[in-house]
């Protein structure tokens, strides 16, 4: 089942999420990329209801654009963050949508930051966070091994142990995962932990 | 005649819609812009009031940017202006959320044309008192193209053109002396045409140059007064050599 964790290294943020998609007892799909770049310096892990998940990311990614059109800056992570609890406790009291969301940036003068956003509209600036049932052994092992310090080796080394822990102790546990980095030079894909490949289907 | 001027949605009896062409007169009495289409850049011009000593030369922009590949200068309102940029980039992003695509800048021309047309034909509004001159790259073909569209909502592509005060003579320039060019000598294209029009030179134009490669980049003070002054030096040259032949004579 679903897992998405990320944290804050010494100069960068990362987020991981696992890749699959599921319908029921079905897995439709293991390469299912579920960190969204948001813009340049932001990226947007997040778990929940598929069809809500791709509507409201994109939704949230096309406002953060049309903002740095209108003012000729973007948003820091900490506005976009605000801007984004602010859609879902608008939706709630409508037609809620069931998404979480790990928000990483990294901001001139702030650096980078992670922030924990619900479905239910709470917003908290965390240090280290994760969703889904992964969230029980990744939280575990990062409460355990977690340090402010860390550098980008170190923190994928903490991520591996997550994966490997969720892989061997979940049920359930989603085959493939992957790592997105946020730092001073952008938001960019960091590397993929795949047990299974999609296998390609022979032409007919 | 009085009465046909006062509702816009009501042609006077040889047709004319009065409030549209005041509109258009109101472009013709606002600051002058030129845009040129080169090979691999395009550049758009504008006049500008020279600010007075303690405003913030950045806080007026009169070129802006709709999407990351789409550019639009106006002459006219700069009050309609506002309204109009920001229902454009709203919509482009909504097109972008839609299907997925960024827009093609003949999809944004027709979008601005449409609600401008759509201000001549509703009761109890105005028309937009702007012409605007748009660029951008196609996001697919990756070709460069320029449109005008102006109050009454009718659109058209260009290779050059200008709008605003004096556009006549700025268009008469660029007909007589428009190339296929490429990089600085289709800024350097520009920026002859504005000097038509515009008195003392650099301190009074604004200049921004798109490129497929690094989307659109406001030209600094400097950077304009360099090609400026560039320009001059070989108008004074090309006016030495017309009179050099003619002592000789």
């Amino acid at each position: 089942m679903e897992s998405v964790f990320g944290l804050v290294g010494a100069d960068f943020a990362l987020v991981v999420a696992d890749s699959s998609a599921v319908h029921s007892i079905l897995v439709h799909k293991s390469n299912e990329d579920k960190i969204m770049v948001l813009d340049s310096h932001k990226l947007l892990g997040a778990s929940g209801e598929s069809g809500d998940r791709a509507q409201f990311t994109e939704y949230i990614q096309k406002n953060v654009a049309l903002y740095q059109f209108r003012n000729g800056i973007p948003l820091t992570t900490a506005a976009a963050a605000n801007f984004t609890r602010g859609e879902l406790a608008t939706a709630l009291r409508k037609n809620p949508y069931s998404v979480n969301i790990l928000m990483a940036g990294y901001d001139k003068g702030t650096g980078p930051s992670l922030y924990y956003i619900d479905y239910i509209a709470s917003l908290h600036k965390v240090e280290k966070g994760a969703f889904g049932y992964g969230s029980y052994f990744s939280l575990a092992m990062m409460d355990r091994h977690y340090r402010k310090d860390m550098t980008v080796e170190e923190a994928v080394e903490l991520v591996d142990k997550c994966i490997i822990e969720i892989r061997s102790r979940l049920v359930v546990a989603p085959p493939n995962f992957v790592i997105k980095i946020v730092d001073k030079d952008g938001a960019r894909e960091y590397a993929w932990r795949e047990s299974i490949k999609d296998t390609s289907v022979p032409t007919a | 005649m009085a009465r046909y001027d006062r509702a816009i949605t009501v042609f006077s009896p040889d047709g004319h819609l009065f409030q549209v062409e005041y509109a258009l007169e109101a472009v013709r009495k606002g600051n002058a812009a030129v845009g040129v289409r080169g090979t691999d850049t395009i550049v758009l011009g504008v006049e500008k009031k020279s600010t007075v000593k303690l405003q913030d030369s950045r806080s007026v922009r009169k070129i802006v940017n709709l999407d990351d590949h789409i550019a639009l200068a106006c002459a006219g309102l700069k009050a309609d202006a506002r309204v109009l940029i920001n229902k454009a980039r709203i919509e482009c992003q909504s097109h972008r959320l839609t299907v997925e695509d960024p827009v093609t800048v003949e999809y944004i021309t027709r979008y601005i044309a449409g609600l401008q047309q759509k201000y001549t034909q509703s009761g109890g509004v105005r028309p937009f008192g702007l012409s605007t001159l748009i660029v951008g790259f196609d996001p697919y073909t990756d070709v460069p193209s320029l449109y005008q569209t102006d109050p009454s909502g009718t659109f058209s592509a260009w290779k050059a053109n200008a709008t605003g005060r004096n556009s006549n003579s700025m268009r008469e320039f660029l007909e007589k002396n428009y190339k296929e060019t490429s990089g600085q000598e289709t800024i350097k294209l520009a920026i002859r045409a504005l000097l038509e029009v515009v008195e003392s030179g650099g301190k009074n134009i604004e200049v921004a140059v798109m490129t497929k490669e690094h989307g659109l980049r406001q030209l600094d003070e400097a950077e304009i007064d360099a090609i400026v002054a560039e320009i001059e030096a070989e108008k004074a040259a090309a006016e030495a050599a017309k009179k050099a032949p003619a002592r000789e004579s």
